[in-house]
């Protein structure tokens, strides 16, 4: 395996991934106010970790940020500042260029400090009034620095020391006796009862001044001068301990840093005239525990050497209430249920496995047919019962691959905030269905279609301000993306409250590029699709945001890639709505066998409405080339899957000839001939793309039972490339 | 002898980064992703030494230390607390709850080693 560094890397950025994710959640709970007293915890806990492994891997860029995100929050929590919207949208903000430094670091690039600068100031700037407004003692952030260095010396002390004085610069040197030679070190030390139940054991740091060289201890002992005082709780022992030693005192403090403040310690150099602690102030080492300090039985031990007694606790100090265990029961259980890491590379090779599987179960079952067996026979059985097992093996497997589309909602809910930023309108993005699981690759390919349609929505979709008063509508905008499962697809909807598609807009503008004809009457519905048309843009100026010469044809092919569909619905001055229909895994779908001049093709299920057998009474002839077949009072055009895809000339008669009627998403139809349907069944999709490019009507190519390759057709593809299907539309609109 | 080791943090990362600088080098690991997750694995084992981050969901760091130290069960074990900064305030409060004494993370391998071991004995 590979360096262990290097993992543990790894699975800290798919960490602040998550991470991220529930930090958006809680400030988006926050701004819908639905936040209670965990929600800004969870955040701060986010930012928290971050920072923590940021730390371990000397990313400074991120620790720094994250240092002063995490005291901005800190701040929201302890009540020093409030959530008004303003500091909300700026953490909104801070998360965004968190994300952006998570990114940076993983992909090793360096950030861009014009991005940073700016937020970290305004953070500063929040950080700096609370500073001014309260007086407490608050460490600057500035003084945040990650301790990669080696901890030992006196880096402590120094910090008990210095509180409110970090900039002093620390002579070590001071402290630091030559290292060659040996000395005698003299050390005092006097427990108090606190260090007894804080879980440290004098005899083990007497254990750790032994590792230092040869030791002489004495142990002292203070009898009680009475019965009375024997009762009382009150640490009696002591230990003078001489070490003969080539270190100098700062390992010795090392040793003591746990019980500062739970003893009296006191180390001298045996020689010199005074304790070590006595002289300049980094050289205090002695720190006396002011409680408890009986009078009657002070030693001289207790207190020689003591400059300045910190108190580490005030005396009255209580043990702090755990302040998370109480919301404990009252929080819903939200723990995950465990995972196991799997690298992607061994799922996908799983995927394939069982793609194969299915393909030889299929060709099993093929050779049991053909071997013409008793249909009871136990073979048979067997075979059915290992259908039934593929099967479930294959959902399970494809189930790996699937995640919930929040991640990407969440992504697109930055894009909404950038957008509407730049563009001066107020908008609210509402998501639902967040945790709809779709395929990871589906996931990651949609997110540039998404961003694109989301900033449509925002720059073109949504009506200004003013637009929105005059519309009679709230001045803030929402934009709805939601995901749900019908009919075993997924479909994102992202519909705006704008004022719908300007459709004698985008008629002209379609007629100006020659799209279509300048005479051309269209439905409202066929003027939407215009959209998607290659080179296709309304905005009356090309905005630097969405107009980045992306249309929605690149957003249609994008989607079409991953087997999707997308439609477009507008009401004029209600708004418009998108919906993108995405089959549940890309790896295998659920077709129909059919025939076409001995050829064997794949139909996807999902598209094919109905199928038909055609009476000579519904077909009508509307040209050379063009027929129409009236399906319950509806007529839709008839095309020949042997005349378009090239195998034969168009057929004379359609009388008796098998149909699919394929429903696309738009609920346009068309019915597409064919010579015989021979099968139902799931096959596995091997992509053309790689070897072939695109090839028009064609989604990919599959193996069948028999060893056969079929091509998978792409229905509304080959609808779209139809070679009769313009006219004969053309004419269904003067027929009626 | 094999020191045995709790270690609390609901960070996968930090817990990562402990399994990797004490494999190896004489220490029986326990996990737990929160305190009250903490808590339940405590009840199951006896640690020699107990590490816990601060700030967790569920149950704190110092919500931990005051129940292991209040309860019956591994009262006196010595417990480290993982800390970003070494603010003496958050080791105050640390040390108030009961901590025997604090790492500050990012910790160096030898460093942590040596607390776990002089703690534990």
């Amino acid at each position: 395996m590979s360096d262990p560094m290097q993992e543990i890397r790894a699975s800290f950025f798919i960490e602040c991934e998550e991470l991220l994710e529930g930090l958006f959640d809680a400030l988006q709970a926050m701004a819908d106010g639905t936040a209670d007293s965990e929600t800004i915890n969870v955040a701060f806990r986010a930012v928290h970790s971050i920072k923590g492994g940021a730390g371990a891997f000397a990313l400074d860029d991120l620790v720094a940020f994250a240092h002063h995100f995490e005291t901005a929050m800190d701040d929201l929590r302890s009540s020093r500042i409030n959530a008004d919207d303003a500091l909300i949208g700026l953490f909104f903000r801070c998360g965004d260029t968190l994300s952006d430094l998570v990114r940076a670091a993983r992909d090793e690039t360096p950030p861009d400090p014009d991005l940073i600068s700016p937020i970290a100031e305004e953070l500063r700037c929040v950080i700096a009034r609370t500073e001014a407004s309260a007086d407490l003692p608050t460490e600057p952030a500035v003084s945040f620095k990650p301790m990669s260095l080696d901890l030992g010396g006196l880096g402590d002390l120094e910090d008990l020391h210095n509180v409110g004085e970090q900039d002093q610069p620390v002579d070590k040197d001071a402290v630091t006796l030559p290292l060659d030679e040996s000395r005698c070190l003299r050390i005092r030390f006097r427990p108090d009862l606190e260090l007894y139940s804080s879980g440290n054991e004098p005899l083990f740091l007497l254990r750790a001044l032994a590792d230092l060289g040869p030791c002489d201890v004495a142990l002292e002992f203070d009898a009680p001068a009475d019965f009375d005082d024997a009762c009382r709780p009150f640490a009696r022992l002591s230990w003078t301990i001489l070490v003969t030693t080539n270190v100098d005192i700062a390992a010795v403090s090392e040793i003591f840093e746990f019980v500062e403040g739970l003893c009296a310690l006191e180390v001298s150099v045996v020689g010199q005239d005074a304790p070590v602690s006595q002289v300049p102030r980094q050289e205090v080492v002695a720190i006396q525990n002011p409680i408890k300090v009986d009078k009657a039985l002070e030693s001289p031990v207790d207190t020689v050497g003591v400059s300045e007694p910190i108190p580490l606790s005030p005396p009255t100090a209580k043990p702090p209430p755990p302040d998370q265990a109480g919301s404990a029961d009252a929080r819903p259980a939200t723990e995950s249920a465990p995972t196991v890491r799997v690298s992607l590379e061994r799922i996908d090779r799983l995927v394939n496995l069982v793609g194969e599987l299915v393909i030889n179960q299929s060709m099993l079952s093929q050779s049991v047919l053909q071997a013409k067996l008793p249909s009871n026979s136990a073979i048979d059985t067997g075979l059915e019962e290992f259908l039934q097992l593929t099967r479930d093996i294959q959902e399970s497997v494809m189930m790996i691959r699937a995640q919930p589309v929040k991640s990407l909602f969440q992504r697109m809910s930055r894009i909404v905030r950038e957008t509407s930023s730049a563009v001066g309108k107020d908008v609210r993005l509402v998501t639902e269905g967040e945790n709809t699981e779709i395929d990871k690759t589906a996931i990651e390919r949609l997110a540039d279609p998404l961003t694109h349609m989301i900033r449509n929505s925002v720059d073109h979709g949504l009506e200004t301000v003013a637009g929105r008063e005059a519309a009679g509508k709230t001045a803030t905008g929402e934009i709805r993306l939601s995901a749900s499962h019908r009919s075993g697809r997924v479909i994102i909807e992202i519909s705006d409250d704008g004022a719908g598609i300007n459709r004698e807009r985008v008629l002209a503008t379609a007629i100006k590029k020659g799209l279509v004809a300048s005479d051309a009457t269209l439905a409202d519905g066929d003027i939407d699709q215009l959209l998607f048309l290659p080179g296709f843009s309304t905005a009356a100026e090309v905005s630097n945001l969405s107009g980045r010469g992306v249309g929605m044809d690149v957003v249609k092919s994008a989607i079409t890639a991953l087997g999707g569909k997308i439609s477009i619905t507008s009401t004029q001055g209600v708004g418009t709505n998108f919906s993108i229909s995405l089959p549940l895994t890309l790896a295998v779908l659920d077709g129909m066998v059919i025939g076409v001049e001995n050829e064997t093709l794949v139909v996807p299920l999902t598209a094919i409405g109905e199928t038909l057998t055609l009476a000579a009474s519904d077909i009508r002839q509307l040209g050379a080339n063009t027929s129409v077949v009236c399906v319950r009072d509806v007529f839709v055009p008839l095309l020949d899957l042997g005349f378009e895809l090239g195998y034969r000339p168009v057929r004379a008669n359609y009388e008796n000839a098998i149909a699919l009627l394929i429903t696309q998403e738009d609920g346009r139809r068309a019915a597409l001939v064919v010579d015989s349907i021979e099968d139902q069944r799931q096959v596995v999709i091997k992509g053309l793309q790689d070897s072939y490019g695109h090839v028009p009507g064609v989604a990919a190519a599959t193996i069948l039972g028999d060893g056969q390759i079929a091509l998978i057709l792409d229905p509304a593809d080959l609808i779209a490339n139809a070679k009769g299907q313009s006219r004969g539309a053309a004419m269904l609109k003067k027929a009626g | 002898m094999t020191i045995s080791v709790l270690a609390i943090d609901d960070s996968r990362t930090m817990r990562d980064m402990i399994t990797l600088a004490l494999k190896g080098e004489g220490f029986e690991l326990h996990l737990a992703e929160d305190g009250q997750h903490g808590l339940d694995v405590l009840a199951g084992i006896s640690p020699d030494v107990i590490i816990t981050d601060i700030n967790m969901p569920r149950l704190d760091g110092f919500g931990f230390i005051s129940a292991v130290r209040e309860g019956a069960h591994c009262q006196r074990a010595p417990i480290l607390v993982l800390t970003t900064e070494s603010s003496p305030d958050l080791k105050a409060r640390a040390r108030d709850a009961g901590a025997t004494g604090w790492i500050v993370k990012p910790f160096a391998q030898d460093k942590l080693i040596r607390a776990l071991r002089m703690v534990s004995g």
